[in-house]
């Protein structure tokens, strides 16, 4: 045996569990047991959402019949997990948009942590689509190390 | 079936149904559309995410 230098794949569970707090900047007071509010709003094609994002923001946003400003709840029924040195995360229902009419093209959602300032977590693009007096689904993929939504390896 | 549309609900067999998929290394779309006399009345997607290429970003800077 030898020792290895590695990140513990326990701690990328922890990271998303929000377990430690290195420099007391910015870290939200949470209480034990109880998770985070956390959402999904559309973005239209002329939005400029990425890596860059850090906090939900209406402009770009959709807006039409049946769409309320700030999106919908993100249900994240089962705790991040690992597999391998991978840590992992994915919403536990599908993200859907009911009797909506939304004309102008959409490519993207942003899911971000209504419970902590509107902080992004993530931007999901895919291919430009409309609505009209119907529903938008967004179906997660399999929540396993290599296609989950949220990955840390 | 009862489909609701820009003109409230309707039967479908009163309307002409259209529908697609497009399938990428990411995403599979599909829609559902009705159309009334030449007008698109409704008409729904489902994008099933098979692979978040975010994710992907994620990882390499971290790991």
């Amino acid at each position: 045996m030898a020792n290895t230098q590695a990140m513990c794949t326990s701690f990328k569970v922890d990271l998303l569990n929000a377990v430690h707090a290195f420099n007391g900047t910015g870290v939200p007071a949470h209480t034990a047991s109880t998770a985070d509010t956390f959402k999904a709003a559309l973005y239209t094609t002329s939005g400029s959402l990425g890596a860059s994002t850090t906090a939900y923001s209406s402009t770009n946003e959709v807006s039409g019949t049946g769409y309320t400003a700030g999106g919908v709840t993100v249900t994240f029924g089962t705790a991040p997990a690992s597999s391998g040195t991978t840590a992992y995360l994915t919403p536990s229902a599908s993200i859907s948009f009911s009797n909506v009419t939304l004309s102008t093209a959409f490519d993207a959602v942003l899911i971000y942590n209504s419970t902590q300032s509107n902080k992004a977590v993530s931007v999901h693009t895919f291919g430009s689509q409309t609505v009209t007096a119907g529903t938008f689904t967004l179906t997660m993929p399999t929540n396993d190390s290599s296609t989950g939504l949220i990955r840390l390896a | 079936m009862i489909v609701t549309t820009t003109k409230g609900e309707m039967d479908d067999s009163l309307l002409d149904k259209r529908e697609g998929s497009d399938e990428t290394d990411s995403e599979t779309i599909s829609f559902t559309e009705y159309w009334l006399n030449g007008e698109m009345v409704h008409r729904s997607v489902h994008v099933t995410l098979k692979r978040n290429v975010f994710s992907e970003g994620i990882t390499q800077m971290i790991g």
